[in-house]
């Protein structure tokens, strides 16, 4: 190396960075190659953008408050179960995992930063355009897209407005950007791993995220795919999803759903990672089971791929095609049967306490399990068929993915907030944002079972009086779930401003990880030099 | 622990970067702009998209100078070691991952229609009725030279033009290996005549594949239109041809800092990930030309 190079890291033992000097304004935002900028702006944006597809799901609740129309037209309505859906997957809950893992995966393995820093900041900044696109078409003639965010063709082609293009465009770019970042995670954990931090080493996060990213590198080009043949499809004449032509609509759903199925495994196994982080630290005891949790997240990212028509059932299939994805999917229960157990044997007999991390954790534990268990109910394909398109599964995927994803990033959150912003939390507030989200989640989700099974469609704007009651009490969950976030928002905003305690490098007894050997707030540039493990 | 700065050369991390953002910025008016010009022209209205569209390419090649540029000044510095190189190889080979990826989608789509769409349609399996009843003059065959509506169109033949481009395409992989081997063994004169071989070979590849578009356009009325047995033709052809002229440019890129001296043997990452990349597209032509031309 050039001694141009050498001469600036002399001395990094302590940590006390002397060029630990940030650039000001907001050029810093722009032009940033650092990872913990663009971990906290990948942050910022998902919470926005949870508040975006928040409020779309509040007025889908505030329409199916009574039976009837109220408040809003059925194609309005469809574009905001539309676009809550595309907004919640793409624009929320992924790029706070990608967030989470920009700031924490360089920290967990003692790199100096991103394998490629600069790429980092562009996947970043795709997303802002991806979803600015998106919305824009919202004040086209006819709307924005309002075919699900599954966009089933021929919803999609032969029915849809003009806003498709938009929808494909941005779907393109957005998925640029997800598999760029996705390539930056996993050329970071293969190339930048600090001496002696060997594979079975790295903490299970950092597991989880490598095998996230393989699936993300997998699936977002099929994809990228799919929605180009609709494109096609809608505007240049072609008929890939249509029978007049030789082709088929529910080829759409095959392509799709092999996109669409190891798309929620990316949503939930960094989920599983951060889980597996928490449990340990507030019940004092190292992880049960290390080895079986990593084989155990490979098989459920391998068996992903082998799933993808269990959401087609009803669709229609040779019978040993429905039989074999039903078997495949059900085999999926038994890797996720070993986490649940291994994190129940992490908290045996340990020395417990309730931090609001842990709080969320154990929610997630038991929540996810439910809609774990909904997941096995709805894999049973004759059974599928009573539950196809319900309620039931709304309730399903909103187990899995509020109280499953979302609850984790939330436990996340907590648990590293003092790490990104030298301050403890306001634990007060903490524990209230807690309560008020796991008391209302359920009050929204849970009878959602009850009117599925009864027979209550998803995607309907109008429905049967005898489904009134139940719908009022969800919608008042909905509200109450809805709004106990600004409360997350205050906590963050505090940390944000340094108003709190100040927090000492490993502000919780019993964390483990190269994280917590910085000091709180982690200087802006960490293990300039790697640490020895 | 100064002392042991020596042992340990440190990873390159750039500072701020302006090309990232502008690159954002891009894509994003690429986006907008083609989503409106799609419109605008699917309705024959005259709009703004493709001026959106232009100005988005526009600010993707600026960008694109910027930032190549800005990798060769520092790698020519020196800056990068020998993790870096590997970080950029393992980027490379997952993005020719995520490629393979992209074109299995359409592979997919092909097989499908082949397998299961066009046999349903005729009769085959439970489907009987549905031949019976909707179109019952319709015969499962491919190539589909006639759809279920009636659409009707010629297959494309493999033999001729499309066998040459074949040889055409396999010729230009092994051209690019020796140019490779020529670099290796630093014969700088060998490698920039392999080189321009290659360059100029996967170029009248790309001249002969728009011919047999114009062919199949006017002769035999083999279009876009045309059923999904020219969908899955166009598509994967077409592709395959952005593909080309994508590892085209690149190459085109290497040869000029062939000719300003850049690469040698232990310093070629940007060497070695075009021509990976131009081995990955020759790949996916073999698997075309077999599933799409000749099966």
């Amino acid at each position: 190396m050039s001694t141009t190079v050498s001469d600036t890291h002399s001395a990094h033992d302590a940590h006390d960075d002397h060029h630990d000097h940030k650039p000001t304004g907001i050029k810093r935002w722009l032009f940033t190659t650092n990872h913990k900028d663009i971990g906290s702006m990948y942050l910022w944006f998902s919470f926005l953008m949870f508040l975006v597809g928040g409020s779309m799901a509040l007025m889908i609740r505030a329409e199916l408050f009574q039976p009837g129309m109220q408040i809003i037209d059925p194609h309005f309505f469809n574009q905001m179960t539309t676009m809550h859906g595309v907004i919640m997957v793409f624009g929320a809950v992924m790029p706070a995992f990608v967030g989470l893992a920009n700031w924490m995966i360089p920290m967990m393995i003692g790199a100096p930063d991103m394998a490629l820093p600069r790429m980092n900041n562009w996947s970043f900044w795709i997303l802002p355009f991806a979803f600015l696109i998106m919305l824009s078409s919202f004040f086209m003639p006819g709307g924005a897209p309002a075919f699900g965010w599954t966009f089933y063709a021929p919803l999609s082609t032969t029915y849809s407005t003009d806003s498709t293009a938009l929808f494909v465009f941005s779907m393109h770019i957005m998925g640029m950007s997800s598999i760029m970042g996705a390539i930056n995670v996993i050329v970071t954990i293969m190339n930048m791993r600090a001496p002696g931090m060997n594979y079975m080493k790295m903490p299970l996060f950092v597991w989880t995220w490598f095998i996230t990213a393989f699936l993300l590198i997998a699936v977002m080009p099929v994809l990228a795919g799919v929605v180009t043949m609709v494109l096609t499809d809608k505007y240049f004449g072609t008929s890939f999803f249509d029978a007049a032509g030789g082709g088929d609509p529910v080829l759409f759903q095959h392509l799709f759903w092999f996109f669409g199925h190891p798309e929620v495994y990316i949503m939930i196994l960094p989920s599983f990672g951060i889980v597996s982080a928490i449990i340990p630290a507030f019940a004092r005891k190292p992880l049960f089971g290390y080895a079986s949790m990593v084989y155990a997240t490979a098989s459920i990212a391998g068996l992903s791929f082998l799933v993808w028509a269990h959401h087609m059932f009803t669709t229609g299939m040779p019978t040993f095609a429905s039989l074999f994805f039903m078997y495949m999917t059900m085999l999926i229960a038994v890797p996720t049967g070993v986490k649940v157990f291994n994190w129940v044997s992490t908290m045996w007999r340990g020395a417990m306490t309730f931090e609001t991390p842990m709080l969320f954790s154990l929610a997630f534990v038991i929540l996810f399990t439910i809609g774990g268990f909904s997941g096995i109910m709805l894999a049973i394909t004759p059974v599928d068929y009573q539950y196809h398109d319900t309620y039931f599964v709304v309730a399903h995927f909103h187990y899995v993915l509020v109280t499953g994803a979302v609850f984790s990033i939330m436990a996340a959150a907590y648990y590293w907030l003092p790490k990104w912003s030298g301050v403890m939390y306001d634990d007060f507030l903490s524990k209230l944002h807690f309560w008020c989200s796991l008391i209302s989640v359920n009050i929204l989700f849970f009878p959602m079972h009850f009117v599925g099974l009864a027979g209550m469609p998803r995607r309907i704007p109008d429905y049967a009086i005898q489904f009134a009651d139940i719908n009022q009490i969800v919608s008042i969950g909905g509200f109450l779930f809805g709004f106990s976030q600004l409360i997350f928002l205050a906590v963050a905003l505090k940390c944000a401003f340094k108003k709190g305690k100040p927090a000492p490098a490993k502000p919780w007894e019993g964390a483990e990880g190269l994280e917590w050997t910085v000091p709180s707030p982690a200087p802006y540039h960490t293990f300039d030099v790697p640490p020895k493990v | 622990m100064s002392t042991k700065k020596e042992e340990y050369s440190k990873y390159y991390v750039p500072d701020q970067s302006i090309w990232p953002i502008v690159g954002a910025l891009a894509l994003g008016l690429i986006a907008f702009g083609a989503g409106h010009f799609t419109i605008e022209a699917s309705k024959q209205e005259a709009g703004y998209g493709h001026y959106i569209l232009g100005a988005g390419l526009l600010v993707l090649l600026i960008m694109l100078v910027g930032w190549f540029g800005d990798q060769i000044r520092e790698s020519r510095q020196g800056l990068y070691n020998a993790q870096l190189g590997r970080s950029y190889k393992q980027g490379m080979s997952w993005f020719i991952f995520s490629e393979v990826m992209f074109f299995l989608a359409f592979f997919g789509a092909l097989f499908y229609a082949r397998m299961i769409a066009v046999p349903w349609l005729g009769g085959a399996s439970n489907n009987v009725s549905t031949g019976e009843i909707l179109w019952p003059a319709f015969e499962a065959i491919w190539p589909l030279t006639t759809t279920p509506d009636g659409t009707t169109t010629q297959a494309m033949g493999w033999f001729g033009l499309p066998l040459m481009n074949t040889a055409i395409l396999v010729v230009s992989s092994v051209t690019l290996h020796f140019a490779h081997v020529a670099l290796e063994e630093n014969k700088r004169k060998a490698l920039t005549n392999w080189l321009i071989l290659t360059i100029v070979l996967g170029l009248i590849f790309l001249g002969f594949q728009g011919y047999e578009y114009v062919h199949a356009y006017r002769d035999l009325g083999l279009t876009m239109q045309s059923g999904i047995y020219g969908n899955t033709f166009f598509l994967l052809t077409g592709f395959h041809g952005l593909h080309v002229t994508l590892g085209a440019i690149l190459l085109i890129i290497m040869l000029g800092r062939v000719l300003a001296g850049h690469f040698t043997k232990d310093d070629q990452f940007g060497f070695q990930a075009a021509a990976w990349y131009w081995h990955f597209v020759d790949v996916v032509w073999l698997l075309l030309f077999v599933f799409v031309y000749i099966i």
